[in-house]
């Protein structure tokens, strides 16, 4: 790994690739070719993730493997590409076929793109996370795109009789100037090659692009609309009964003995149970007679490692943790500005609860899950069933949301555990309150902020971000560097930590020396990166610091960043929601406007909110949820470089939103003596419609970039921070934690821990609308 | 094995199971129909939102043994052939949700797509068209966050229907 910025690529559009043997047309490439080159470095003194960010570590990851991915061309004039990452909503199997669409010249609903299996050969190459899917395989998918192309219109030359030159391949049709003309389709079997040969290709010039940059739907939509899209409890697979697990009254508790055995397996539907190290399984014909199940269980039970704990402990041990911060001069000449933010657990739990498919027999074992790191999990299941990862087959399945969650094979391992133990096929299913509740969290965190002015000027910028352990053993999507972040002592993770710190945060305003640093602590949650990692927590913190310098040094919030912003795209696009959004405009008492700006994952964004924190709003009167302040409306500019679809960016963008608008106001997870209390929607409160802006304007900026950059998560950390921003406005008064309804009296009466997940209710015919 | 018999999407349908089984478990596990989602099981996330003879209802809260057989349940999959669905292959609101683009992950979007037909009959039952704060009354959950579309896609949706 280096830290010099490589070459810029921009403009290279002549590269290798590859026609595979096989019957039909089969091109490929390596999926390292053309790796994305850092941008530019910005005037002054740079910090690591402005010349090296984390997309460059997760590309240059991906460059040591000489393994190809492959576009296939078929008889009927589809064309076909099973991508090595996972889709969870994102949009990257859609962005995916508009590259192949664009470079083979075929219409995009003759393009099929699928999930790939767990590929081993392709080693840090199947990792979907840091929003890195379209800066790595932008190219590379292109490259064998551009390969299939070159071999029909070689074969349509031999068979019409012309040469490459004088062809034109347009809409899956090769066209000879006399008018004659081939398909794909009939193409197919003739450009197919006996052996694998290299071959030279040259990528369409950016200014020719009729797809890429166009706004397209999803290529699923359909299948989403109609019901037909599969997720992992949607399959259908022989013997892999409903299944579903009794877990502990304490996080990460333990059983020791299911006391009436025979009891459980006597009721209806239910087929076996096994003690596994998680809690007790349960088959049955049905989930709901697995939900029956559990809740007739009588187990003994082993405190889990957080037994008896609150968050208040949490918050003791994290101060404990903090290391000192330099001492800054505070005189009347240069005054020192302090911060202090208290981030609560949250959950990244999606709608799709973990779930997975898994038959563990005969000494074979074959997984059906949605996995952003597939090659981890295989590696890690066939190390806990006892057997060669080629024994372990991993499909992996569109996922029902991720947020950081898929990177993880929880339910995947436990599935795998579950089938071996019974000897039979699974489909296991998490129940919402054990995702809620067992589910992995975004830690809990503090940021410390201080900063010196004088004279007009910042002098010094420090933030010491302290967290409880985000857990990153997944590795870069194999066991080797899993196995590196799981060292004991945690050492491993924490240097895992520490680097992708370092390769993500960035201040990219002129405040004299900026220091960044992070401390994690405690690794007996279960937790891990929630859509995204540290950014929206380490920006709302620090973009609150920079309203309190504006303030400090009477300057408008708006005009103070654009001064000392040290990025022309930054300055861009917090001009455009300024613009936009009538920065300034008078609002009532009791309303405000915020902005802020951010900067990750070689994009940028801004994002100006409007918030209403009057008693009308405040006060609104909502069953089983939280109405609070209210974002009244949002407008969000984003530049991410080359963008393929807008129209999946933009939605990337109001999703984001509304998850920034959920960790400033509304959702986190209250610990209590040793669990957590949320267990149902109605308990964790993700932004729901009457939370959600009426009004959300997203821009995206025109670019010049030849390189595309991240989405999935470029939405959360400038509206987190716009939402923290605006509300301190609207009330007076800087939050010292967020969400800033934490403790508020508890909004939902907690449901039991025993039994440990709710009875399905029988009322719905009354309450039918 | 006590039979239970319901319409499904248009045919009536019988199943052998215990009448306690909630109408989720039997659509998805036994008879296959996967278009409602299970999200939590308690009513609440209503991601397995459907029509029980026109209205919208949660399957994961209603007994199969409190259905009669008279009783006619409509699923994502039935929406299209539903009286309000103008015979094509989609239902005007399916149609809405596709013009806008609506899903990400799409988990959710059965259910959203059901409850928002049912808004629309619902408030032209009360003579009315829909307001704002009817959209912010919806209970769905969508994890993606995509309240933006979906409220644009209902609106289309309500002049389609």
């Amino acid at each position: 790994m280096t830290t010099q910025p490589a070459r810029v690529t921009i403009g290279r559009r002549t590269f290798v690739g590859y026609v595979v043997a096989g019957a039909t047309l089969v091109a490929a490439a390596d999926l390292g070719t053309g790796p994305a080159g850092p941008a530019a470095a910005a005037p002054g003194v740079p910090q690591p993730a402005e010349l090296y960010d984390l997309n460059d570590f997760l590309t240059e990851a991906a460059m040591p493997t000489a393994n190809l991915i492959t576009v296939e061309v078929h008889e009927d004039g589809t064309a076909s590409f099973a991508l090595p990452r996972m889709e969870v909503g994102q949009g990257i199997t859609t962005s995916t076929a508009m590259l192949i669409a664009e470079e083979l010249e075929l219409p995009l609903d003759r393009v099929r793109v699928t999930l790939a299996d767990a590929r081993p050969e392709l080693v840090w190459n199947q990792l979907t996370g840091g929003s890195n899917t379209t800066i790595s395989t932008y190219t590379p998918v292109r490259v064998a795109a551009a390969v299939a192309k070159q071999a029909l219109l070689e074969a349509a030359a031999i068979q019409l009789g012309d040469t490459v030159a004088n062809l034109v391949a347009r809409g899956g049709v090769v066209q000879a100037p006399d008018g004659r003309s081939l398909t794909y389709g009939e193409l197919a079997r003739a450009a197919a090659s006996r052996t694998t040969r290299a071959v030279d290709v040259r990528l369409k010039d950016p200014g020719q692009f009729r797809v890429v940059g166009t706004g397209q739907p999803r290529i699923d939509a359909l299948e989403a609309v109609t019901g037909r899209k599969q997720y992992a409890t949607d399959l259908q697979v022989p013997g892999a009964l409903p299944t579903m697990v009794c877990r502990a009254p304490t996080l990460n508790g333990t059983p020791k003995r299911l006391r009436n055995q025979r009891e459980v397996l006597a009721m209806p539907g239910v087929t076996d149970v096994a003690l596994v190290d998680t809690g007790v399984a349960v088959r049955a014909e049905t989930f709901g007679q697995c939900i029956d199940a559990i809740r007739a269980m009588h187990v003994d039970w082993a405190d889990g490692p957080v037994a008896g704990l609150s968050d208040q402990d949490v918050v003791a041990e994290l101060h404990g943790a903090e290391v000192p911060m330099p001492t800054l001069p505070d005189t009347p000449l240069a005054q020192t500005v302090e911060l202090d933010v208290l981030f609560y657990f949250r959950s990244n739990s999606a709608m799709d609860t973990n779930s997975a498919i898994a038959d563990v027999r005969d000494g074979k074992a074959t997984v059906w899950s949605g996995l952003k790191s597939p090659i981890t999990a295989q590696e890690r299941i066939a190390e806990e069933l006892g057997l060669t990862p080629d024994a372990v087959t991993v499909h992996v399945v569109q996922g029902g949301g991720s947020f950081g969650r898929r990177l993880f094979f929880d339910g995947a391992l436990e599935a795998a555990k579950i089938s071996q133990a019974m000897g039979k096929p699974v489909k296991l299913m998490w129940h919402r309150a054990d995702d809620a509740r067992v589910g992995r969290t975004h830690p809990m965190a503090t940021s410390r902020v201080r900063a010196v002015h004088a004279g007009g000027q910042v002098l010094a910028f420090q933030q010491s971000h302290t967290s409880v352990e985000t857990d990153f053993r997944h590795g870069l999507g194999e066991l080797i560097t899993a196995k590196v972040a799981d060292l004991p002592t945690g050492l491993g993770n924490l240097g895992f930590s520490e680097t992708v710190f370092e390769l993500t945060q960035e201040v990219p305003y002129d405040f004299g020396a900026i220091v960044q640093t992070l401390v994690e602590t405690d690794d007996r949650f279960n937790t891990g990166s929630m859509r995204n990692i540290y950014s929206p927590d380490v920006r709302a913190a620090g973009e609150l610091m920079v309203d309190q310098l504006a303030r400090a040094m009477k300057q408008d919030p708006y005009e103070f960043r654009r001064a000392h912003l040290r990025n022309d795209r930054v300055r861009a696009v917090l001009d455009a929601v300024a613009d936009a959004g009538r920065w300034g405009r008078s609002m009532p008492s009791g309303t405000a406007q915020g902005i802020a700006i951010h900067k990750e994952y070689k994009g940028v964004s801004a994002c100006l909110v409007e918030i209403d924190c009057r008693p009308r709003q405040t006060r609104r009167d909502i069953r089983d949820g939280v109405g609070g302040p209210r974002a009244t409306k949002v407008v969000f500019a984003v530049d991410v470089g080359l963008v393929v679809n807008p129209r999946g960016l933009e939605a990337q963008m109001q999703g984001g939103i509304n998850d920034g608008i959920a960790l400033a106001l509304t959702s986190s997870l209250h610990l209590r003596d040793g669990h957590f209390l949320e267990a149902s929607w109605d308990n964790y409160f993700y932004t729901r419609q009457w939370n959600t802006p009426p009004e959300v304007d997203v821009i995206v900026m025109p670019s010049d970039s030849g390189q595309p950059g991240g989405a999935g998560e470029a939405g959360v950390a400038a509206t987190f921070a716009a939402v923290a921003c605006a509300y301190a406005r609207a009330v007076g008064q800087v939050p010292s934690y967020f969400p800033v309804n934490h403790r508020d009296p508890l909004q939902f009466r907690p449901k039991p821990v025993v039994p440990p997940i709710p009875q399905s209710p029988t009322n719905g015919l009354r309450k039918a609308w | 094995m006590p039979k239970q018999t319901f319409r499904l999407n248009g045919r009536t349908v019988t199943v052998d199971v215990h009448p306690d089984v909630r109408v989720l478990w039997v659509l998805r596990d036994l008879l296959g129909v996967t278009g409602p989602k299970y999200g939590c099981g308690i009513n609440v996330c209503k991601a397995c939102t459907s029509h029980v003879n026109g209205l919208a209802f949660n399957p994961c809260s209603v007994r199969v043994g409190d259905l009669s057989p008279s009783d006619e349940v409509t699923t994502i999959e039935g929406l299209p052939d539903a009286p309000d669905g103008d015979g094509g292959a989609l239902h005007p609101m399916q149609q809405a949700w596709l013009d806008r683009d609506v899903a990400q992950c799409g988990y959710c979007q059965p259910g959203q797509i059901m409850a928002a037909v049912a808004l629309v009959r619902k408030v032209r039952r009360e003579g009315r068209s829909i307001t704002d704060a009817d959209l912010d009354g919806i209970r769905n959950i969508c994890r993606c966050g995509t309240y933006t579309r979906i409220r644009e896609a209902i609106a289309q949706g309500e002049r389609a229907m």
